[in-house]
């Protein structure tokens, strides 16, 4: 493996037939992994995997990974995508890429040779070396034991619909899966267990859990508790924001195996949480590594032209960026690390005084302090340039209901830079786009009600399918719920709720 | 080597099956509303297909919380052409298509979901409505047939099945395999003969014993037969059991006055399975559509469901029609001939001793079955008189049905007397 790291004296180019063989795969994949090393990105080994069009459309239809639970929401996604797909609206994604230990990527079958070597460096260097070194990723996912763990939650669900019927699962996970979304703990960093710790504990969880909860609503109140009880006005403590742990931990009706259930759909949420907020640098790093990997290869002279045309007209799509839409991630992540680069290489004035610290440095490192040490909202805060904003002619419209137009807020020169680029990072702040509902009060001593708190942003109500969400809420809790959403000032505005179909 | 490339190709088809399942279970009753659409649309010769479901959207959505429109909002969007800081804008039509995170999240318009069922989905939700238990659908015997076809050559036969060329070529095979030898000694001694004779001193003794052995293997090259009994080769035709190849059903309705929509339902949906087990059993099914009241017409499909007409009713018109039509354009050597006749069960007074007459003499005997169902309680003068023909006749059946769930119990009856066969 020493001379690895040099390029061979005398490059031959590859063989490039647009049809793919094992062998040819086998020796692209050598060659971008040894430019790959020369650039120093670190990975997760990698296990390629082809795969028909029909195998794409089923990881597709369960969120990307090869085993999951049954739901109905996955046929759904199914029956879109192939209908989608069979109608020629639109093409497959050329890859899908797992973060787990090895990282599996997917090489679809009917992909040419020029797109399965754009994939191989995509997926299995771009994204895997983000898996690998993202803040986030190694904070919030445990790459080597998620495959396990879906198989884990796979046997779990499906022995209880055995045991319980489909529809009783459904029904939880419908309701979970309403509020996956407010099933994630946003601080705190949960435990890494393996699939041998979970197992073992989940029965001890489970008679501790039961038991904890029943403690909670216990009917009778023991004399010397009482006043300590009356004392502790309010049940929780603290406002929470994972809904979902919530419920699973002091919902006062639900049985073992339905806590289980919203654990696992928690588990999951959790899994996917990195991923919402790393969407632009995520797929930026893997476009920026495909476009720089092939182009060394090229540089060396080991791709033909016909071969590196293809790879960019493919590069060109993925990059496309249509004026007045929005806005592409793939376009904006690849022209921001492309841009660091050059920052890095050849900065302007104009650089120099916006990142005093980066302009002029190597590259290399610049790069991978910003992919480990970032997400989408701070990557935008803190790199975007005005070279970019101008090159994107970005411009900002304040909305606000109370006026009968939107207004321009700032537009790509002098006076709006700052502007642009501190909206640009809040749209991309997961706590801003989502709406910020928690746990504020249970009525411990009288109807068991549950009061959520939705604290509007900007005056911005919900929309109008929180009343069903609602309705599920009230279906895990088992009794009364309620929502307030409160302005700024803490006002009340709105008042919503619902109680469980009676059993 | 830390990379691995793994061929999943063959491994883990249908994945999803399970998770289409559960997502048809959901929207069955959906589905079942689309099907049932769909039977009574569909022409009964295109009901064997898929059919597109459509479910509206919002019973589809899978509801989360998310921010709604109102309130105070900025984004960012790409491509500025004209306007300078504090410029204003009008609203675009639509509202608030552009914020960031709010666009639908699976990139889908806002149109009905979709999607289309499977042939055996289609068929599965349809015998469901009929509460078709998940039996084998062969309760109809087949009464076999045979075929002669032709399957290569055999040793024996008779004379007219001689094949010529075959048996010609054996014979030439045989005569050259027992001659080749004699042939050969025959060449040696003529030679040596020839030889002897040119010889100074001939030896007659030696050629007199040449000119003999030649003799006698030229008669033993004669006694070969130009053509022997193992040479002959004949034909051989073997029978086949075979399905008839051709089947006509006739759909005979009342379409009185008193045939309502929901009883033409009922016999719509009696005619299509008869007409699903004929298409299974046979490569050709015609269907012929008669419909009477006090007179008989044969049409097309869609008036025979569709028109309504009024007055009384002459059963005996329709019996006679069909007759007629067999005569023309069926025979009974040639076709299977089934009739389903479906009515309320009014008749004119005389008109169903008349009818009686006519099937037991006339028609039943070109007939393979005949299925009478009646789509109303009742016992009339027709019911009467039907009952008699079937106390006599085996192949001839005859129900009451009142509910679509009725139709499949009645049609599995019906069908089963010839299955023993």
């Amino acid at each position: 493996m020493n001379g690895d790291d040099r390029p061979p004296a005398p490059a031959e180019p590859l063989p490039s037939p647009s049809e793919w063989s094992f062998d040819l795969i086998d020796r692209y994949h050598g060659e971008i992994a040894r430019v790959a090393r020369r650039f120093g990105l670190d990975t997760y080994p990698n296990q390629l995997e082809i795969i028909t069009a029909e195998q794409m459309m089923d990881a597709y239809a369960s969120s990307g990974m090869p085993v999951n639970y049954r739901h109905w929401s996955f046929g759904k996604q199914f029956i879109a995508t192939e209908r989608g797909y069979r109608r020629g609206q639109m093409g497959l994604a050329y890859e899908i890429v797992i973060n787990s230990d090895p990282c599996i990527a997917y090489l679809m079958e009917e992909n040419t040779l020029p797109m399965q070597a754009l994939v191989i460096a995509h997926a299995a260097y771009g994204h895997n070396s983000f898996f690998k070194g993202n803040y986030l990723f190694r904070m919030w996912t445990d790459a080597s034991s998620i495959i396990d763990y879906l198989v884990y939650a796979r046997t779990f669900i499906a022995d209880c619909e055995d045991r319980h019927g489909i529809e009783a699962v459904e029904q939880v996970l419908d309701s979970c899966h309403a509020l996956m979304d407010h099933g994630v703990d946003r601080y705190r960093r949960p435990q890494k267990l393996s699939l041998a710790q979970e197992k073992a504990r989940r029965e001890e969880r489970e008679v501790y859990l039961q038991r904890q909860v029943n403690d909670l609503w216990r009917t009778l109140p023991r004399q010397a508790d009482r006043k300590a009880a009356e004392a502790r006005a309010r049940f929780p403590e603290e406002p929470q924001e994972n809904l979902l742990y919530f419920i699973e931990k002091h919902a006062p009706l639900l049985e073992p195996w339905q806590r289980e259930v919203i654990r696992i759909v928690r588990k999951v949420a959790q899994y996917f949480y990195p991923q919402r907020q790393t969407q632009v640098m995520n797929e930026g790093w893997a476009t920026f590594w495909h476009y720089t990997l092939l182009n060394a290869l090229y540089d060396e002279g080991r791709l033909g032209d016909g071969f590196m045309l293809e790879v960019l007209q493919s590069h060109t799509n993925v990059i496309a960026q249509p004026a007045g839409g929005r806005i592409n991630p793939y376009a904006l992540g690849f022209a921001m690390f492309s841009d660091l680069r050059r920052i890095c290489s050849a900065p302007t004035d104009e650089d120099r005084s916006w990142f005093p610290d980066i302009a002029g440095s190597d590259w290399q490192k610049t790069l991978d302090y910003a992919m480990r040490n970032f997400k989408d909202e701070s990557f935008v805060g803190q790199f975007l340039s005005p070279a970019l904003m101008r090159r994107y002619r970005l411009f900002s419209v304040r909305d606000d209901e109370r006026e009968s137009t939107l207004e321009v807020s700032a537009i790509h020169d002098t006076a709006g830079y700052r502007h642009l680029r501190e909206a640009l990072a809040r749209q991309y702040d997961i706590n801003h786009r989502e709406p910020n509902i928690q746990v504020w009060s249970v009525d411990t001593r009288g109807d068991r009600s549950l009061t959520l708190r939705h604290v509007q942003h900007a005056g911005q109500p919900l929309n109008d399918e929180a009343d069903e969400v609602l309705r599920h809420v009230a279906r895990l809790w088992g009794f009364r719920v309620i929502l307030e959403s409160v302005d700024a000032q803490g006002r009340e505005t709105r008042r919503r709720e619902a109680a469980p179909a009676a059993a | 080597m830390l990379q691995q490339i793994i061929d999943r190709r063959l491994a883990g088809k249908n994945k999803s099956i399970g998770n289409r399942e559960r997502f048809l279970k959901r929207y069955r009753e959906q589905i079942r509303d689309a099907v049932r659409r769909a039977v009574s649309e569909r022409s009964i010769r295109d009901i064997d297909k898929g059919e597109t479901v459509t479910v509206p959207r919002k019973d589809i959505s899978e509801p989360t919380f998310r921010h709604g429109p109102g309130g105070r909002r900025e984004y960012v969007v790409p491509g500025n052409r004209e306007y300078a800081r504090g410029d204003r804008i009008d609203r675009p039509a639509g509202g608030d298509g552009q914020g960031g995170g709010r666009a639908s999240r699976d990139g889908e318009g806002e149109d009905d979901f979709r999607f289309t069922l499977s042939r055996e989905e289609f068929m599965q939700v349809f015998f469901d409505d009929l509460a078709l238990p998940n039996l084998v659908r062969t309760q109809l015997a087949d009464t076999p047939e045979f075929r002669y076809r032709r399957a290569g050559f055999t040793g024996d036969g008779t004379p007219n099945n001689i094949h010529v060329l075959r048996s010609m070529r054996g014979a030439l095979g045989r005569r050259i395999a027992l001659g080749t030898v004699h042939r050969r000694r025959l060449a040696e001694l003529e030679a040596r003969l020839a030889d002897a004779r040119r010889a100074p001193q001939a030896l007659d003794n030696e050629i007199e014993a040449l000119e003999q052995e030649i003799d006698a293997l030229r008669r033993r090259l004669r006694a070969i037969p130009y053509l022997d009994p193992i040479d002959l080769r004949y034909r051989n035709r073997v029978r086949v059991p075979e399905p008839v190849s051709k089947a006509v059903m006739f759909c005979v309705m009342d379409v009185s006055g008193s045939m309502d929509e929901a009883r033409k339902d009922i016999a719509k949906r009696f005619f299509i399975l008869l007409y699903l087990f004929l298409t299974r059993h046979y490569e050709k099914t015609d269907i012929v559509f008669i419909r009477h009241h006090t007179q008989a017409d044969e049409v097309g499909e869609n008036d025979f469901f569709h028109a309504t007409e009024s007055g009384g009713t002459v059963v005996s018109s329709a019996l006679t029609l069909m007759h007629e039509i067999i005569q023309a354009r069926y025979p009974s050597r040639e076709w299977n001939i089934y009739c389903a006749q479906a009515s309320d069960g009014d008749n004119w007074g005389q008109d169903s001793a008349k009818c009686r007459e006519l099937l037991s003499a006339e028609i039943l005997p070109l007939l393979r079955y005949f299925a009478y169902v009646q789509v109303a309680e009742g016992e009339q003068s027709l019911w009467e008189e039907y009952a008699r023909v079937a106390a006599q006749c085996p192949h001839f059946a005859m129900r009451m049905i009142t509910g679509v769930t009725d139709i499949y119990p009645v049609f599995r009856e019906l069908f089963r007397k010839e299955a023993p066969a």
